[in-house]
């Protein structure tokens, strides 16, 4: 028979894990880019990807503390966001869905590739850098918690400065579209020939958005990698699709959309995945084997969405009456 | 900054604002804006070529000329929204050309599009709000601290309550700007121009697609901003309305000037019953009866 109480215990793990708040921290840079500004970045997952190898690699090769990996990690995506920037803000949207898809993919194959295989592990990617920030932990060992919420002190303390960043990126976020920046930003998206014949520098501001939410994602794939290793694999188009996902689900232009949307995105797909293993294993599903089974869930995610698209198009926080007037 | 300064009827004409004949390129008493040998081709087609034309400050200029004659190319090239193959501009007596759109925009030159460029999904009152300049909260910085910001936006949102009350949108304010009618935009981007406190407006055929019990008010706005000091540039197809308001006259055909006068004089001109003939030789100019029937014999003489 099927063991509900593990299901769902297992999608509830989900609600809190530093996976679920780095997929809503990278959201939150892609609701700036593409909710606000009306930027088309493919690329968040080079973002990310520069976040994990810059801290990882700052970390394992030049023996930087935590604070110096993570400059060194924002860093590199500022440097990424100014050259995937410079030569496609001026064009029209959708060069830069080109670009930045291209620049992620060559990304990610440059941290595969065996050339550089000393320092960036190549197809076996990174581990053991997690050390400095294991040492800044003040929680005293041992286990806390309840029910399925039960970790040790370093899960407990990745989880709570995960989440505190989360909440900082939102307040940070929610301050600054409510600002006159954020209307400028606003105004690019809905016709930039408009807000340059009102006096605003439109490249610049694209520009700002672009380093900004890319250094969200960046900052983001560094606490992706803090619960697990540093994998190239982990860092293909599909991810920069599964955030589209997450920001398209709690809606493109809020600020509690992507935090929302990465938890109900996480919970579901542990649901969904717990509950087709064991249908499987039950028997309820004879013409499957366990293998298939495995690949399902991303299919139900992908009806999941499609009926969102569908049926609520604004995104569970977004604001249908912006829908009466979508061109 | 009131409403009643020019009454709705018979508008108050700038005269004697050009030095010598009214030709093609003549001296104005007090240019705003000169230009010199602009040119813009797109593949083998010469959309503008200008050799010399001044704009007078402190009054209402027309530019008029059948269609394809360059005129909105012309708009784009002196708002630095195009980049053009020759030419150099002055506006206020500093260059302008190769200066980007914002930039020309930040001098006091504001212009409006052809199509209404309203902000659709910002409220009425954030389009106004953007077009106020120096905002120290647009800055992304300042932008975190609203103490550094919030007294200037106070101000600017007075102002902006105070220019919507005249173009009768305040009640709107709270609404999307894309939940306005299409006169309504028309009139938005004027007041969202006028935040910026602009010396010189260019309005892109403001008269487009307004249904007429709009045109009236329109029309008046239009006056109200020479009142205010400011000069207008505007790109117009309805005769009627250019005699109206215009003071002066910029006729283009084919790229090129072809004549400038007075509203009344430059409809007599020849050059311009050339460029116009073909596709609106049987067409109402515009001209009261008298003028017109002249002017039907003018036709008829030219078609002999």
């Amino acid at each position: 028979m099927i063991d509900w109480g593990a299901i769902f215990s297992n999608a509830a793990v989900e609600l809190i894990s530093p996976t679920t708040a780095a997929y809503a921290l990278a959201a939150l840079g892609l609701a700036i880019h593409f909710g606000y500004t009306g930027l088309l970045n493919f690329g968040q997952a080079g973002f990310m990807a520069l976040g994990a190898y810059g801290f990882a690699i700052s970390t394992l090769s030049f023996g930087f503390p935590v604070w110096g990996a993570v400059l060194v990690g924002i860093g590199a995506s500022v440097i990424f966001a100014l050259i995937l920037g410079i030569p496609t803000l001026r064009l029209r949207a959708d060069y830069l869905a080109i670009v930045t898809i291209a620049a992620a993919e060559i990304v990610r194959l440059l941290f595969t590739t065996n050339t550089f295989q000393a320092i960036t592990g190549s197809a076996n990617g990174l581990s053991g850098y997690k050390g400095g920030f294991a040492g800044l932990n003040p929680i005293p060992e041992g286990r806390y918690g309840f029910g399925p919420f039960e970790y040790n002190e370093y899960d407990w303390w990745l989880r709570i400065v995960a989440w505190s960043i989360v909440a900082l990126a939102c307040l940070f976020t929610w301050q600054i579209m409510r600002s006159p920046w954020g209307r400028v930003i606003k105004g690019i998206r809905e016709d930039e020939d408009a807000v340059r014949a009102l006096g605003k520098n439109v490249y610049s501001y694209k520009m700002q958005s672009l380093i900004l939410g890319g250094a969200f994602g960046t900052i983001a794939g560094m606490i992706f990698v803090l619960p697990r290793a540093v994998v190239p694999s982990n860092y293909q188009t599909s991810l920069t699709f599964f955030i589209y996902a997450i920001l398209l689900l709690g809606g493109a232009s809020t600020i509690l959309g992507p935090v929302i949307g990465s938890m109900v995105f996480w919970v579901l797909l542990s649901f969904f995945s717990g509950f087709i293993a064991r249908a499987v294993e039950a028997g309820w599903i004879p013409f499957m084997t366990s293998i298939q089974a495995g690949q399902l869930r991303f299919i139900l995610v992908g009806v999941a969405i499609m009926l969102i698209v569908i049926f609520r198009p604004q995104g569970i926080f977004g604001n249908k009456k912006e829908l009466a007037f979508v061109k | 900054m009131s409403n009643n300064t020019v009454p709705s009827n018979k508008p108050i004409k700038s005269t004697d604002l050009h030095i010598g004949e009214a030709e093609p390129g003549c001296k104005k008493r007090d240019p705003i804006l000169v230009a010199d040998g602009v040119s813009r081709t797109f593949g083998g087609l010469k959309a503008v070529d200008v050799d010399h034309v001044e704009i007078p400050r402190g009054a209402i200029t027309a530019l008029i000329g059948p269609n394809g004659a360059g005129k909105t190319t012309l708009f784009n090239l002196l708002t630095g929204f195009d980049k053009p193959d020759t030419g150099s501009w002055t506006f206020e007596g500093r260059p302008l050309s190769g200066m980007p759109a914002f930039k020309v925009a930040r001098m006091g030159q504001v212009r409006t599009f052809q199509l209404t460029k309203a902000l659709g999904l910002l409220t009425v009152m954030d389009n106004m709000l953007l077009g106020a300049k120096g905002q120290a909260g647009e800055n992304l910085f300042r932008a975190i601290f609203p103490f550094f910001w919030r007294k200037q936006e106070e101000a600017n949102k007075a102002r902006a309550i105070d220019i919507l009350e005249r173009f009768k949108l305040d009640a709107k304010k709270d609404d999307y700007a894309a939940s306005l009618s299409g006169g309504q935009r028309k009139l938005l981007e004027m007041a969202r121009a006028l935040m910026s406190v602009p010396s010189l407006v260019m309005l892109d055929e403001p008269m487009a697609g307004v249904n007429p019990a709009l045109t009236q008010s329109l029309l008046d706005h239009i006056l109200n901003l020479k009142s205010e000091g400011m000069t207008v540039l505007f790109v117009e197809h309805d005769m009627h309305m250019v005699r109206h308001i215009a003071d002066w006259v910029i006729v283009m055909a084919e790229g090129r000037v072809v004549a400038e006068g007075d509203p009344h004089e430059v409809m007599r001109n020849p050059a311009v019953i050339d460029a116009y003939l073909g596709q609106h030789h049987d067409e109402d100019l515009g001209e009261d009866p008298a003028a017109e029937s002249e002017h039907v014999e003018a036709i008829k003489e030219l078609l002999e």
